[in-house]
């Protein structure tokens, strides 16, 4: 026997409270494992869009079109090396399912996102196709979509000329991203912004935003200045900001998630601390002869309150891990099907485990510190 | 008696108990030689158990001395008080206070952990300690598959197995019927005069009294012939 043993034994005394206990630690360690991921993925989820492009949208709300007269005033602007546009289509896929497609001009597309990795042919079948479009792999596995098929896809804001909200497009590219992060971020859709503008019933020549590719990122908080300031009070005053920031902005459209995920997060283990506190300081109560004796046969203060701290260690240790690991496997899945791509990462792994020290610390420490300040004589008496 | 086991030197020991001051042991004097057998009687409340916890290296007096095997255990600090007993003192209790989830053999080892001893010369030890109590074949029992004195015998094979200087025993047989008891305080006894360890026990029973080699009376925190002195 070692003292490890010694300690797993004490932690198998009653099977069904510890189980129970280890349930509970499981999930709050799953529930926090995805409720960071998720607060990872708006907080910083846009980290690796870097700083090399700027978005311009209207200064009221990005939902504000900006007309499409702004785009030589801004590409005349130094140090802008390339200028795209896109339009919220509201795309929908048979009954109710949203996706996130854009009208652009395809050959802008391609020279301001290099991340999209896709053959020269299928850029120049997007280019040449007025009803082509092209989608992210994740689109195109999730439904099936190969080259060559003509999709029908609706739109809940651009009706056609005749009034029809249906509308059909050849699927003329399938791209990839560079690199893991810009993979997960194949879920868009994108199609041909002349076709587009010619087509729907609405007024032509507008666009919802602009993006900037510069050529020095350096100078991005210069160049953003200098638009905004340039159609300051105009009728179309905008917003400029690095691509960073919009996407997070954009997400933030459906409210503060940082702060929800917080705010449930600390539901969740205050009420883990509480009731995992009170098993260890339970078990220890019931225990309190067992470590008198254990003083009593020679073991020091220290060892004691070290016996009830790693107890205590155990339960958060196993629990906390056990839920992290589970949650990455959901998180695997989840993120996969592209419809919502957080990833329990390093940084949600760490997370994870100095929340395990610091509530292995919570609920071990006042039980063990009072195992460890025991008086042999007044618990062998009872007292 | 300089080659005394056990010297206890004018001890006064009192408890703070709510707003009471209770004085339990009034400048009690004594000197147990190695090897002796003494069984500590008197009535409830007398300071028995304080005397043995003072001997055993488990309380302080308030003032006083306790020298055991030459050593002044009442200037110890915590820690080496803890080590002092894990070397020096066997322990043997009324409720045995074993380790329920531990089998017999485990809670004979648990002493052991404090030592530098391999896993094998562990093994080795407990081996020797449940043959000397006559318990190999229930080594693997838990406590709760035992008869109160096979659990009794455990507890004195944990107490032996790191070869003690001396035996606490605070009413051994107190929870045991008449004949278990007597095997009890057999075993005690062979373990006083074959193995010559010096055994020191508390006990309300005459009966028990008689298997040690000589008899204190506590009344009142003194020994009756200081007392009568």
């Amino acid at each position: 026997m070692t003292r490890t043993g010694f300690v797993l034994a004490n932690l198998m005394r009653k099977k069904t409270r510890t189980i129970l206990t280890l349930l509970s630690v499981v999930t709050a360690f799953l529930l926090f494992g995805l409720l960071q991921a998720v607060n990872v993925m708006f907080s910083a989820g846009a980290d690796f869009v870097g700083a090399t492009r700027l978005v311009t949208q209207a200064r009221v709300s990005f939902t504000t079109s900006l007309p499409m007269r702004l785009l030589p005033e801004i590409e005349s602007i130094p140090g802008i090396k390339a200028v795209m546009w896109q339009q919220w289509f509201g795309a929908v896929w048979q009954e109710n399912t949203q996706l996130f497609f854009f009208a652009t001009d395809p050959a802008r597309l391609h020279t301001v996102y290099p991340e999209y990795v896709m053959p020269d042919e299928q850029w120049k079948a997007f280019e040449q196709t007025r009803t082509g479009m092209i989608v992210g792999r994740i689109l195109a596995d999730k439904y099936g979509w190969r080259i060559g098929d003509k999709v029908p896809i609706s739109s809940n804001i651009f009706p056609q000329k005749d009034g029809s909200k249906a509308w059909t497009f050849d699927l003329v590219g399938i791209y990839d991203g560079k690199d893991a992060d810009w993979q997960r971020n194949t879920n868009l859709g994108w199609i041909n912004y002349a076709y587009f503008d010619e087509a729907n019933q609405f007024g032509s020549g507008m666009a919802g935003t602009f993006t900037l590719s510069l050529a020095d990122p350096g100078q991005a908080e210069q160049i953003a200045q200098t638009i905004d300031a340039r159609f300051e009070n105009s009728p179309d005053e905008t917003k400029t900001q690095t691509e960073k920031d919009f996407n997070i902005g954009f997400l933030r459209q459906i409210g503060d998630i940082g702060l929800i995920v917080r705010w449930i997060l600390f539901a969740v283990f205050f009420t883990l601390l509480l009731v995992v506190g009170n098993t260890i300081a339970q078990s220890v109560r019931e225990r309190i002869p067992e470590l008198a004796i254990l003083k009593t046969l020679g073991f020091t203060d220290r060892s004691v309150l070290g016996f009830v701290l790693a107890e205590a260690t155990a339960i958060c240790a196993i629990g906390g891990l056990v839920g992290l690991a589970i949650a990455t496997l959901i998180g695997i899945k989840i993120g996969g099907s592209g419809n919502f791509p957080i990833a329990i990462d390093h940084r949600v792994w760490i997370t994870g485990v100095i929340s395990i020290i610091g509530l292995s610390l919570a609920v071990g420490l006042p039980p063990a510190l009072r195992a460890g300040r025991l008086s042999i004589v007044d618990a062998l008496a009872g007292r | 008696m300089n080659d005394a086991m056990v010297r206890v030197s004018n001890v006064h020991k009192s408890y703070v108990r709510g707003r009471q001051k209770v004085e339990v042991l009034h400048g009690l004097t004594l000197a147990i030689p190695k090897g002796d057998f003494v069984a500590l009687m008197g009535p409830s409340g007398s300071g028995k158990t304080t005397l043995l916890n003072l001997i055993g290296g488990l309380d302080r007096p308030t003032t006083g001395e306790i020298l055991v095997g030459g050593e002044r255990i009442d200037q110890l600090a915590g820690g080496t008080l803890a080590k002092w007993r894990a070397r020096h003192v066997g322990f043997v209790f009324q409720f045995y206070n074993l380790m329920p989830v531990l089998t017999a053999e485990r809670n004979v080892e648990l002493p052991l952990l404090l030592t530098g001893l391999s896993a094998s010369e562990r093994r080795k030890s407990v081996a020797v300690a449940l043959e000397v109590v006559g318990l190999t074949d229930r080594a693997r029992h838990k406590p709760s598959e035992l008869s109160g004195g096979q659990e009794q015998r455990v507890a004195i094979a944990r107490a032996l197995v790191s070869d003690p200087t001396i035996l606490i025993c605070d009413e051994p047989t107190g929870d045991l019927d008449r004949k278990t008891a007597d095997e009890i305080l057999g075993l005690l006894q062979v373990l006083n005069r074959e193995h010559g360890k010096t055994i020191v026990m508390v006990t309300h029973d005459p009966k028990a009294a008689e298997f040690a080699r000589r008899t204190l009376h506590l009344e009142k925190g003194q020994l009756l012939e200081q007392a009568a002195a």
